[in-house]
């Protein structure tokens, strides 16, 4: 029976331990959250690529001095597009990265409708990062870098502008996010994970 | 939305969203819209308990009930069984990866004025109080012939002469083994879960598989051969419906569905507002197309708030007790299920039971009194009364193919059976498992 993440799981004995979280990624259509994760998990970027389909479920480490903290990450499939995510997308995500667009400010004022609805509905000890995307496109830059910063400091976000393109602190903001989570052996959920059923994919019947 | 679909599909519930999920993984463009702005349609679970209160007409509920965020409350109760169809689709679609669950603690009979778990291994079989000693023995044996029974080998026929699955009743099955009426009762409705009566005349082969299904259920996860997913219910639309949309599906909610445009009598598409999406084909639930669905039936059901396990079942925190109808003079079982805090659909100490069952009265809140007496005292009590709705037509020849009401079966088998006869009638083929790629990216789960 394997157990699937959400709680952090970290795995005994002597020297480092593996966490596994849940991260989510939020923000407009179009904004480059698909191409932030394929630039983290494969390092690939495609300049045409059609709007997400496909890869929706992705994991990727980040070593940490005494502890490997694993990613899983969720995209949002394109349920975003009419403004119709699912509630179980962000159940139980451990850190959402909100992407908003440099060069479009209405994708930013967007970003700051999610940050919202997950200070609502998230897990209280959610960590949330912000990540200014298509940075490469400064000459066409329409939302200023100390507007964000200043923004994100008041709201307790990470920040970072990136760029899935030239791959631009796409793995720092993985990095900083795996820095900030808590690592502590007992959290609440971990124990009754112990008892959640799930399946393996491809488990015969 | 003004583009064009193979299909659109109108509603999110569950039977709509695993339909959505089968055709967008069949390779069809799918639009799928709900007049809601939230996920599940009548299989959503409330949240948070002030919509629950509020959807019952009721004033907000008082401190007592913890945080109301931490509710999920299903409307219409069921388990999966852990080897059953929709566990089957759920795995070869991917789908689990998103959802977790926990194996439901006890299932339970209620027989003679008390409640007697129904044995889940060979030791609680023995110190069993559901049957005599001798009549364990012929259990053991009836038992025996179910669980070897295979429909298309004659060899494991044997035990019973001269059956076949097909020209040989039920009833005859149980007198060859001597069961008595009460043994019978408990396998047909505890077991094979038959609401009512009408099987033992019917072919064996059908009961036998419902056994079988019963106990290779119990061999997956020990407990009871039931599974409940953590945050309700209503997480499951939500899954298939994030299925859908990895193959490409578009989902719009908060839509107004005002006319389902037909020309020549077959469908051309949908208007919603000012725009018109076309298509080829609409499936949907009956509450989208009123004029073109019968009621056939009601079930009733009553949600219950409790701060307390039921009495007798060594406090599971979860557990379905099923009320055999010719225990209490009825025509139809009442099935109660308990859920709480630890599958996150209750706020820390809350317990959420259901009882429910076909309406056969003038009254049906009298119907479900037996199982609303086994729960002890009930903080707070929702009553609805649903009509099972059906369509009128298969669908080939508009195109338009309709769901049915959800039943009173405590299970998902007859969902799934629906969901893939409207596959069938949709696409003219079977679903193709072997369509899902099972690496979605995810390397290691
Ligand atoms: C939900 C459910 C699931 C079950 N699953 C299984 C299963 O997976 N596999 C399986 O094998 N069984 C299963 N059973 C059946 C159950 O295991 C048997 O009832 C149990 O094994 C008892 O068998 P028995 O014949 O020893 O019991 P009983 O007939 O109750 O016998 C009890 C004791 O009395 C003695 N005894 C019985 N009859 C006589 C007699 N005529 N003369 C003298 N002494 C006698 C026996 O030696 C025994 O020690 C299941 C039952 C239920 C209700
Ligand atoms: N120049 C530039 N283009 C990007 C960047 N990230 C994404 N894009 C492009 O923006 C478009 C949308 O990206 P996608 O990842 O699908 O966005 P999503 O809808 O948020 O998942 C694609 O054409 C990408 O190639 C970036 O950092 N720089
Ligand atoms: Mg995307």
């Amino acid at each position: 029976m394997a157990q699937r993440g959400g709680a952090q799981r970290p795995s005994g004995g002597g020297q480092g331990k593996i966490c596994q979280f849940k991260l989510v990624l939020l923000g407009e259509s179009a904004v480059g959250k698909s191409s932030l994760v394929l630039r983290f998990v494969k390092g690939q970027f495609h300049e045409y690529q059609e709007s997400t389909i496909g890869a929706a479920f992705l994991t990727q480490t980040v070593c940490l001095d005494d502890t490997t903290v694993k990613f899983e990450i969720w995209d949002t499939a394109g349920q975003e597009r009419y403004h119709s995510l699912a509630p179980m997308y962000y159940r139980g995500a451990q850190a959402a990265i909100v992407v908003y667009d440099i060069t479009n400010q209405d994708t930013f004022g967007r970003a700051k409708t999610w940050v919202k609805e997950l200070q609502r509905q998230a897990s209280p000890n959610i960590v949330i990062a912000l990540a200014g995307n298509k940075a490469d496109l400064a000459n066409k830059r329409m939302v200023e870098y100390e507007e964000a910063q200043t923004y994100a400091e008041e709201n307790s976000l990470l920040f970072m502008e990136t760029s899935a393109k030239t791959a631009m602190n796409v793995n720092d903001i993985f990095l900083a996010i795996a820095k900030k989570l808590p690592k502590s052996d007992n959290n609440a959920r971990s124990c009754w994970m112990l008892q959640v059923i799930t399946f393996k994919t491809g488990e015969t019947m | 939305m003004d583009e064009e679909y193979d299909c659109i599909v109108l509603g999110t519930g569950l039977k709509e969203c695993i339909i959505s999920g089968m055709l967008s993984v069949s390779g069809k463009k799918v639009l799928h819209m709900d007049r809601n702005k939230y996920y599940g349609g009548e299989s959503a679970s409330i949240t948070p308990l002030e919509d629950l209160f509020t959807k019952f007409g009721l004033p907000s509920p008082e401190e007592t009930y913890g945080r109301t965020r931490d509710w999920n409350v299903d409307l219409i109760p069921k388990f999966l069984m852990a080897n059953g169809q929709l566990v089957k689709l759920l795995i070869h679609t991917g789908v689990t990866r998103y959802l977790e669950f926990k194996s439901v603690e006890g299932s339970y009979v209620y027989k003679g004025n008390k409640i007697s778990k129904v044995p889940a291994d060979e030791k609680e079989a023995l110190t069993s109080d559901l049957m005599g000693m001798f009549e364990k023995r012929r259990f053991k044996n009836f038992l025996v012939f179910a669980q070897d029974f295979k429909d298309d080998d004659p060899g494991s026929w044997k035990a019973v002469p001269g059956f076949d699955p097909v020209n040989t009743t039920m009833s005859t099955v149980f007198a060859h083994y001597n069961l008595d009426k009460n043994t019978i009762d408990f396998t047909g409705h505890a077991l094979a879960l038959y609401r009512d009566d009408d099987y033992l005349n019917k072919p064996a082969g059908d009961t036998l598989k419902r056994i079988k299904l019963y106990s290779d259920s119990l061999a997956r996860y020990g407990k009871s051969p039931y599974l409940y997913p953590l945050y309700g219910l209503g997480e499951l639309p939500q899954g298939f419906a994030r299925l859908s949309a990895i193959y490409g599906g578009t989902y719009m909610l908060d839509k107004p569905i005002d006319e389902i445009v037909l020309e020549d009598g077959k469908v051309t598409g949908v208007r919603s507002g000012g725009e018109t999406a076309k298509c080829k084909q609409v499936y949907c639930d009956p509450s989208y197309v009123p004029d073109r669905v019968q009621k056939v039936g009601q079930v009733v059901r009553a949600i219950c708030l409790l701060d307390h396990p039921i009495s007798n079942t060594k406090d599971a925190l979860s557990t379905q007790i099923i009320i055999p109808q010719k225990q209490v003079n009825r025509n139809s079982d009442i099935y109660v299920s308990l859920v709480s805090y630890t599958h996150q659909v209750a706020a820390k100490g809350w317990f959420i039971a259901m009882v429910s069952t076909t309406v056969e009265t003038d009254n049906p809140e009298a119907e479900i009194a037996p199982g609303l007496n086994l729960l002890g005292p009930v903080k707070q009590k929702f009553v609805t009364v649903s009509p099972i709705y059906k369509p009128l037509d298969d669908g080939t020849g508009n195109q338009i193919f309709i769901s049915e009401s959800y039943d009173a079966t405590s299970h998902f088998e007859t969902t799934c059976l629906d969901v893939l006869s409207i596959y069938r009638r949709g696409t003219g083929d079977d679903f193709d498992f072997s369509k899902v790629k099972h690496n979605l990216g995810d390397e290691d789960m």
